[in-house]
């Protein structure tokens, strides 16, 4: 299944969830925020939600300290 | 006849005129005399085109005086568009105190500040609070201390946790709103919450400016409409690596530099 990830094609099998795609980029749901189809989302809440074909999903990471 | 500035208003007076006549007939009480940078003598006779400046030692500046000083420094239009903006601050940390800082020494004219927590000391390495203050509530420690460099700038405060139910009723009304949280779930929450609830205000936020890495690193980027991401994206505060005074401060001056530029309808990235 392809997908569009911060612009760029990306490939992942069927069923991908959310959480599922970003422990494979090693992210914690909890430190990004989402775009998905111009939606922004609390990726936290949409852990469960699945990937489907065309999407277009933005993650913006944010890493600690201020 | 020449013209001089006197406390950064223009005047014209007469050529012979020496600073002592200046003096009695517009700042009797002055005990500090300074003309063009330097400490100059009562009987210096003034010329065209002199800076003079004449101070009571220990006098606070009526928000008329000051306004005029502001409005000198910064020129009429800009001084008076910042000083109508309302800028909501969430965190009064390292990023926090810094930004307001910064934005009242411009002469913002409201400000808007949260957060939940207590001047800690191992705190003062890069926040703006004094050792005397430990203990008090960040947001009145702040707001102490940035009545002391402008007390005419409006200043609000709540001292609580933001969550995305409270966060348009404690930041209502803001031009623009800045992210200056610590915990990066605390960075995301208050970045997401704004972008579904108030997509229209600009959001500065900021992410990667620990440690003592290049300063050079740290970028103001556009990251999409309304949205600014300030840092180096990278460098967590973590143990071996911690937060530092500089490059927290060249962060939070990235961002009080996009809020001043957004206001004044400019790009900041």
């Amino acid at each position: 299944m392809n997908f569009q990830l911060n612009g760029q094609s990306h490939q992942t099998v069927a069923g991908t969830t959310i959480g599922s795609l970003l422990a494979e980029l090693q992210l914690q749901p909890e430190r990004v925020v989402l775009e998905l189809n111009q939606v922004i989302l609390n990726a936290n809440e949409y852990r469960e939600q699945q990937l489907k074909e065309g999407d277009k999903l933005e993650i913006i990471q944010f890493v600690g300290g201020g | 006849m020449i013209s001089i500035l006197v406390n950064e208003s223009s005047l014209k007076i007469e050529q012979t005129t020496r600073l002592s006549q200046l003096q009695t007939q517009h700042k009797p009480d002055a005990d500090l005399l300074i003309v063009n940078g330097f400490p100059a003598k009562p009987d210096y006779q003034l010329c065209q085109g002199d800076q003079v400046v004449m101070i009571k030692r220990g006098e606070i500046p009526s928000a008329e005086q000051l306004e005029a000083l502001m409005m000198a420094r910064h020129t009429p239009g800009v001084h008076a568009l910042i000083s109508k903006s309302c800028v909501g601050i969430a965190g009064a940390g390292g990023l926090g105190s810094n930004i307001a800082i910064a934005l009242a020494r411009v002469g913002i004219g409201k400000l808007i500040i949260a957060d939940f927590d207590l001047v800690e000391p191992s705190n003062l390495n890069r926040q703006q609070y004094f050792i005397d203050q430990i203990g008090q509530p960040k947001v009145a420690a702040l707001k102490e201390n940035l009545q002391r460099i402008n007390p005419y700038v409006e200043i609000e405060t709540f001292m609580g946790r933001i969550d995305p139910q409270n966060l348009r009723q404690i930041f209502a009304g803001v031009d623009v709103m800045v992210e200056a949280f610590d915990a990066p779930d605390q960075k995301a929450m208050l970045t997401a919450a704004h972008l579904q609830q108030a997509a229209e205000c600009p959001l500065v936020a900021a992410s990667g400016m620990a440690g003592y890495e290049s300063s050079n690193s740290i970028t103001t980027q556009k990251n999409r409409n309304n949205f600014y991401l300030i840092g180096d994206q990278q460098n967590a505060a973590q143990p071996g690596q911690g937060l530092m005074a500089p490059r927290v401060s060249i962060a939070a001056g990235h961002q009080a530099n996009a809020v001043l530029r957004l206001l004044l309808g400019e790009e900041p990235a």
